[in-house]
C-alpha cells in the first residue's frame, strides 16, 4: 500500500529538519513547536490570500456564466478587486446594536473563521507532510464543523433582531440536520481506509474513493454545499426573503469575517473532498504532489461554482426532508453496503485490502447506486412530472383551440 | 413600493395586507388636464415595462370616441410592436420568478439579454426603449426604417431556440417544480368571480383572451392558439407566460408576411375634439385586460379618464392566494401575479 | 430519470460559459483594449506598435489602457438635447403650445426680417428646462417649420438643477447633429449618421425650402 514516490516540490520535512538539527536532544518538543508554528503561519495566510482572490474568482465565473463581465475596473481584469472590498470594509463603521450581547456579538464570526483554520490543519500537503498526522482527523473534521453551527446561532441571537434570528434558527436546523449524513459518508470512508488519520487515507488510496463509494461522494457533497449554505441549500442567506439572515446587524470588519469564512467554506470543502475522495496529492508523473492536489480541489470548486450559478434554492421544509427522508437512508445504506463488502473481501489474516478488493467494490457499489437511482426516480419523478392535460374550462371559452 | 403586512405564525402565513400607493403619480387627474395627444405620453408610464399595450389601449379609446380610422399598415406595425412587448414583459416575469425563487440571476440575466435585442428593436422604431409614446390617434407615429425588417427577422429567427434554452434551464429542473408545483392554486372560480384577467386567469384554464373575444387591429387575420394552464398554480402562470412568448412570434412571423405598403397615419387635426360621448377601448396587455374608459365633452382635452389596470385588480385575489402557505412560498406567490406597480398606483 | 432536469439546465449554463457570442456588456465610458487593438486602431503591426510605444503596450498588456467606448445607438434615438436652426425658426411657439409639461418659455421681439411673409420673430429668450423634459418629442412634431430637432447625445449631467436649462445662446451655438427621429428628410440622406463628422446644413434640415423672395413677389406682389 505504500504509495507512489512523488516527488514533493516543497519539503515539508525541511523546516522540521531544520529546527531539529538546531535545537538539543531535550528540546525536541520546541523545535517542532517553532517548526509548525512557521508552517501554520504560511498555511493560515495562503488560505486567506487564497480566499481573496477566489472571491474575483467566482465574481468573475458568474459574470461569464451570465453573459455578464464581474469586476473589471480595479487592477488588471479587475485582480485588484478583493484590495478594494477589503478598504471599504474597514472603513466602514463598526456598529454593535443597542441591547445586543457584546461579547458574544464580537465572539460569532471569530468562531466561525477559526473553524476553518482548524480543519485545514488536517489536508494532507504532500507525502512527507508531518503537520496533518492527528490520528483522529476525521473525527476533529466533523467535530470542528459543527461549531460552525454554533457561530451562526450566536451571530443571530446576539443581534437581538428577530430577523437575524429567524434566519439562525432556520439555519441551525439546516445545519445540525446535515451532519448526521455527512458524519456517516465520512464514517464509510474511515472503514474502506481503515483508520481516522486523513494522512492515512490519502496513503490507502490507490484507487479514488470517489469512485469506490460513489454514493459517499454524492451524499458527502450534498451534505457538504447544505453545511456551507451554498445553492441549492442558500436559505439562510436568502436576500429575498429575509433581510440579511443572521449577519444583518453586522457591519464593517465584523462582517468581512462573516464573508471571509464563507468564501473560505468552499475552499476547504473541495480541499476536504480532494483528500477524502479524490486521493489528495496521488498522481502521476513529474508533477509534484501539491499540483495534484491544487487541481484536483480547484475541480471540486469549479463544480460547486457552476452549480451555485444554475439552482435555485429549496424550501426549508424541502431541505430538512432531502436531509432526513433522503440523505440519510442512503447514508445508512452506504455505510452498511460498505461494511459488508470490507468484511467479505479483506484479507482473512492481515485484514488488508487490496487495489483487486478496492476495484470489486467499486464494481458493486456502482450497481447499488444505480439501483438506487433508478428506485428513486421511480417513486418520484412520475408523481413530479405529472401533470392534468389542460382542459378548457366551461366557465367562459371563447370557442377557441385549446393548447 | 409595495408593502405586504403579513401576520405569520411561525413560518405560516395568516393573513396579508397589502399596502401600496407609493408610486402614485395622479394620472388619471393629469389627463384631464392634457390634450388628447399629449396624454399618450403620460400612458407609456403606466405600466412601464409594456409601454406599447398601454399606448395601444388609450388610442383605441379615442378612436372610438372620436371614429378615427386606422389604415391598415399602421393596424399591422400597431400588432408587431404589441406582439414584440408581450415578449420583452413575459421575459422580465419569468426572470424575476427566478430571481425570486434564488436562482442568483442567472436566468434573469438571460431574459434581460434577450429583452436587449427587442429593446433595440424599438429604438429603431420610435427613438425610444421604454417610453415609446409611438401610438397616436389615428395609427402610428413614423414608419419602420428600413434596417428594421431585417433585424426583426433575425430576432424571429433567434428567439425559439433562445426560449428552448431557456426552459430547458427551468421546466423540468426538479428545484423548480418541488417549488412551484401546486404552490398557489387559483381556481377558476375564484378568478372569474374576482375579474382576474391575462396569464393568471388563463392559467386556471379558463380560455380567455381579449385579442380573440373581441378582435382589434387584425387579430382576426392571424392565427394563433391561447395557451392555457391546467391548475392554477404558479407553474402554470410560468408555463402559459412561456408559451404565450411562443405564440407572440408566430404572430409576428405572420404579420411580416402580410403587412400592406401605404399610410401610417390617417390625418386628424393637432388638437382633437371628440363629440361629447363616452368610450371604453381594451387591449390584452401582457399582464390581463388593459381598459382605458374616456368621457369627453367635447373639448380638447378628456373630461375624464379611468384606468382599469389589470395588476391592481389581479392583486385583490392576493389573500386567497396566500393563506396558508409558507414565507417561502408567500415571495414565488407574489412573484408569479406579476405585478407591476405603475399599473397598480397610476 | 430523476435529476435530469437539474442536469439539462448545468449544460444550458455551460452551454452560456464557453460561447463567446453570448457575452452582452457593452463597456462604457471606456473600455480596456489589448496591445494588438491598439496597434490595428493606429495601423501599424503589433510589434512595430510594441516597439515605438513600450511603455503603453506594457500598460496595455497588463490591462490598464482604456479608450473611451460609445453605446450603439441607431440615428433615430431620441437623445436628451436638442437641435434647432434659427434660420427656420420663426418664434411660432408652437413647441411650447404642444409640450405636455409646459417646460419650453418663449419670449419674441420683432425683429423686421422678412416682413412681407409674416414677419419671423426675433427670439429673445427660449428656454427648454432638460431637468423636467421627459424627451417625449412632441415640440419636434409639432414645429411646423422643421427648426427644432431632438439631439442623440445623453451626457447631459450637471451640478446644478439651474444649469439644466437650455438657453437660446446655446441652442444658437451647438453643433447641428440632429437625430432622424420624426425627420424622414433627414434620414434619407446619404450615409448621414448623427454621432458622424458631417453636419446638417439649415437648408437641408427641412422638408421643403423657403419659398425665394423672387417667388413670392411674383406669386403675391404682382397678381
Amino acid at each position: 500500500m505504500e504509495g507512489q514516490a512523488v516527488k514533493a516540490g516543497f519539503d515539508f520535512l525541511g523546516i522540521y529538519g531544520f529546527f531539529d538539527g538546531l535545537m538539543p536532544e531535550s528540546l525536541d518538543w520546541l523545535a517542532f513547536l517553532v517548526a509548525g508554528f512557521i508552517l501554520a503561519f504560511a498555511i493560515i495566510n495562503a488560505l486567506v490570500v487564497s480566499t481573496a482572490v477566489y472571491t474575483w474568482f467566482e465574481r468573475r465565473a458568474l459574470g461569464k456564466f451570465q453573459s455578464r463581465l464581474g469586476p473589471n475596473r480595479w487592477g488588471p481584469f479587475g485582480l485588484l478587486q478583493p484590495i478594494a472590498d477589503v478598504v471599504k470594509f474597514m472603513s466602514k463603521e463598526d456598529t454593535v446594536p443597542d441591547g445586543a450581547d457584546r461579547q458574544v456579538f464580537t465572539l460569532a464570526p471569530i468562531v466561525f473563521v477559526a473553524t476553518g483554520f482548524l480543519v485545514f490543519a488536517l489536508i494532507p500537503l504532500g507525502s512527507n507532510d508531518w503537520l496533518s498526522r492527528l490520528n483522529i482527523g476525521l473525527v476533529f473534521i466533523i467535530a470542528v464543523t459543527s461549531v460552525n453551527t454554533l457561530a451562526i446561532f450566536m451571530a443571530g441571537w446576539s443581534s437581538r433582531n428577530k430577523y437575524a434570528m429567524f434566519g439562525a434558527m432556520r439555519g441551525v436546523a439546516m445545519l445540525i440536520s446535515y451532519e448526521v449524513p455527512m458524519a456517516l459518508a465520512i464514517a464509510a470512508v474511515a472503514l474502506a481506509s481503515q483508520s481516522l488519520s486523513t494522512y492515512t487515507v490519502v496513503t490507502n488510496q490507490e484507487v479514488p474513493f470517489m469512485l469506490v463509494m460513489p454514493l459517499a461522494f454524492f451524499i458527502f457533497v450534498a451534505a457538504a454545499s447544505a453545511e456551507m449554505s451554498r445553492t441549492p441549500f442558500d436559505l439562510i442567506e436568502s436576500e429575498s426573503e429575509l433581510g440579511s439572515g443572521y449577519h444583518t446587524e453586522y457591519s464593517g470588519m465584523k462582517f468581512a469575517l462573516f464573508q471571509l469564512a464563507e468564501f473560505m467554506a468552499p475552499i476547504i470543502v473541495s480541499c476536504i473532498v480532494a483528500t477524502l475522495f479524490l486521493s489528495g496529492w496521488r498522481g502521476w508523473g513529474p508533477i509534484p504532489g501539491q499540483v495534484w492536489f491544487i487541481l484536483k480541489a480547484l475541480v471540486v470548486l469549479c463544480a460547486l461554482l457552476w452549480f451555485r450559478a444554475t439552482w435555485p434554492r429549496l424550501r426549508v421544509d424541502q431541505i430538512m426532508e432531502f436531509a432526513w427522508k433522503g440523505l440519510f437512508p442512503l447514508s445508512l445504506l452506504n455505510l452498511f453496503a460498505v461494511a459488508t463488502e470490507i468484511q467479505l473481501l479483506r484479507d482473512p489474516v492481515t485484514g488488508a485490502l487490496t487495489d483487486s478488493d478496492m476495484w470489486a467494490m467499486a464494481a458493486i457499489n456502482w450497481a447499488i447506486t444505480g439501483i438506487v437511482f433508478l428506485a428513486v426516480s421511480r417513486m418520484f419523478a412520475r408523481k413530479q412530472l405529472q401533470r392534468p392535460l389542460p382542459k378548457p374550462s366551461p366557465l367562459a371559452n371563447m370557442g377557441a383551440e385549446a393548447e | 413600493m409595495f408593502r405586504l403586512r403579513v401576520t405569520f405564525d411561525g413560518e405560516v402565513v395568516l393573513d396579508v395586507e397589502p399596502v401600496f400607493g407609493y408610486l402614485h403619480r395622479g394620472t388619471e387627474k393629469l389627463a384631464e388636464e392634457r390634450t388628447y395627444v399629449q396624454v399618450v405620453t403620460l400612458t407609456d408610464r403606466l405600466d412601464y415595462v409594456s409601454a406599447m399595450t398601454n399606448n395601444l389601449a388609450y388610442v383605441r379609446a379615442v378612436e372610438k370616441l372620436a371614429g378615427i380610422e386606422v389604415p391598415e399598415r399602421a393596424k399591422y406595425l400597431r400588432v408587431i410592436s404589441s406582439e414584440l412587448q408581450r415578449i420583452a414583459s413575459h421575459l422580465i416575469a419569468t426572470g424575476f420568478l427566478l430571481q425570486e425563487l434564488g436562482a442568483f440571476a442567472t436566468p434573469l440575466m438571460y431574459c434581460f439579454r434577450e429583452r436587449e435585442r427587442i429593446l433595440e428593436l424599438f429604438e429603431m422604431l420610435c427613438g425610444a426603449r421604454i417610453t415609446v409614446s409611438y401610438m397616436r390617434p389615428g395609427g402610428v407615429l413614423q414608419d419602420a426604417p428600413e434596417d428594421f425588417w431585417p433585424a426583426l427577422d433575425e430576432l424571429v429567427k433567434a428567439m425559439p431556440q433562445y426560449i428552448e434554452e431557456l426552459e430547458g434551464l427551468i421546466t423540468s429542473n426538479e428545484i423548480v417544480l418541488a417549488r412551484t408545483k401546486d404552490v398557489g392554486v387559483l381556481t377558476a372560480e375564484k378568478a372569474i368571480n374576482a375579474s382576474v384577467t391575462g396569464p393568471m386567469l388563463r392559467a386556471t384554464g379558463v380560455q380567455w383572451d381579449l385579442r380573440k373575444a373581441d378582435p382589434h387591429e387584425v387579430y382576426d387575420r392571424v392565427e394563433f392558439d391561447v395557451p392555457i394552464g391546467a391548475i392554477g398554480d404558479t407553474y402554470d402562470r410560468y408555463l402559459v407566460r412561456v408559451q404565450e412568448m411562443r405564440q407572440s412570434l408566430r404572430i409576428i412571423e405572420q404579420c411580416v408576411k402580410q403587412i400592406p405598403k401605404g399610410d401610417i397615419r390617417s390625418r386628424t387635426a393637432y388638437f382633437i375634439r371628440p363629440p361629447v360621448g363616452d368610450a371604453y377601448g381594451a387591449v390584452e396587455s401582457p399582464k390581463g385586460e388593459l381598459g382605458f374608459y374616456l368621457v369627453s365633452d367635447g373639448g380638447i382635452a378628456p373630461y375624464r379618464c379611468k384606468i382599469r389596470s389589470p395588476s391592481f385588480i389581479n392583486l385583490t385575489v392576493l389573500r386567497d392566494l396566500l393563506a396558508g402557505w409558507k414565507m417561502a412560498d408567500l415571495i414565488i406567490i407574489f412573484g408569479s401575479t406579476d405585478i407591476v406597480l405603475g399599473e397598480v398606483d397610476r | 430519470m430523476y435529476g435530469a432536469g437539474m442536469a439539462k439546465g448545468l449544460l444550458v449554463t455551460m452551454k452560456n460559459f464557453v460561447k463567446p457570442d453570448r457575452m452582452f456588456t457593452v463597456q462604457y465610458p471606456d473600455r480596456k483594449v489589448s496591445p494588438t487593438e491598439l496597434a490595428k486602431m493606429s495601423g501599424v503591426g503589433v510589434f512595430t506598435f510594441m516597439r515605438k510605444n513600450p511603455k503603453t503596450a506594457f500598460k496595455a498588456m497588463t490591462g490598464q489602457m482604456t479608450v473611451p467606448a460609445r453605446l450603439k445607438q441607431h440615428p433615430r434615438f431620441r437623445g436628451e438635447e436638442f437641435t434647432w436652426y434659427e434660420q427656420r425658426c420663426t418664434g411660432c411657439a408652437s413647441c411650447a403650445k404642444y409640450c405636455p409639461l409646459g417646460i419650453i418659455r418663449i419670449v419674441t421681439s420683432p425683429s423686421g426680417e422678412q416682413v412681407q411673409e409674416g414677419q419671423k420673430y426675433h427670439l429673445d429668450v427660449f428656454d427648454i428646462d432638460i431637468g423636467r423634459c421627459m424627451f417625449c418629442g412632441l415640440c419636434v412634431e409639432a414645429c411646423p417649420y422643421d427648426a427644432l430637432h431632438m439631439g442623440s447625445g445623453f451626457e447631459e449631467g450637471k451640478y446644478r438643477r439651474k444649469d439644466l436649462v437650455v438657453t437660446v445662446d446655446r441652442l444658437k451655438s451647438q453643433p447641428k447633429h440632429p437625430s432622424t427621429w420624426f425627420r424622414p428628410q433627414i434620414q434619407g440622406k446619404e450615409g448621414y449618421h448623427p454621432h458622424g463628422e458631417k453636419d446638417v446644413t439649415w437648408q437641408e434640415a427641412g422638408r421643403h425650402e423657403q419659398p425665394s423672395r423672387k417667388h413670392q413677389e411674383e406669386k403675391w406682389a404682382k397678381r
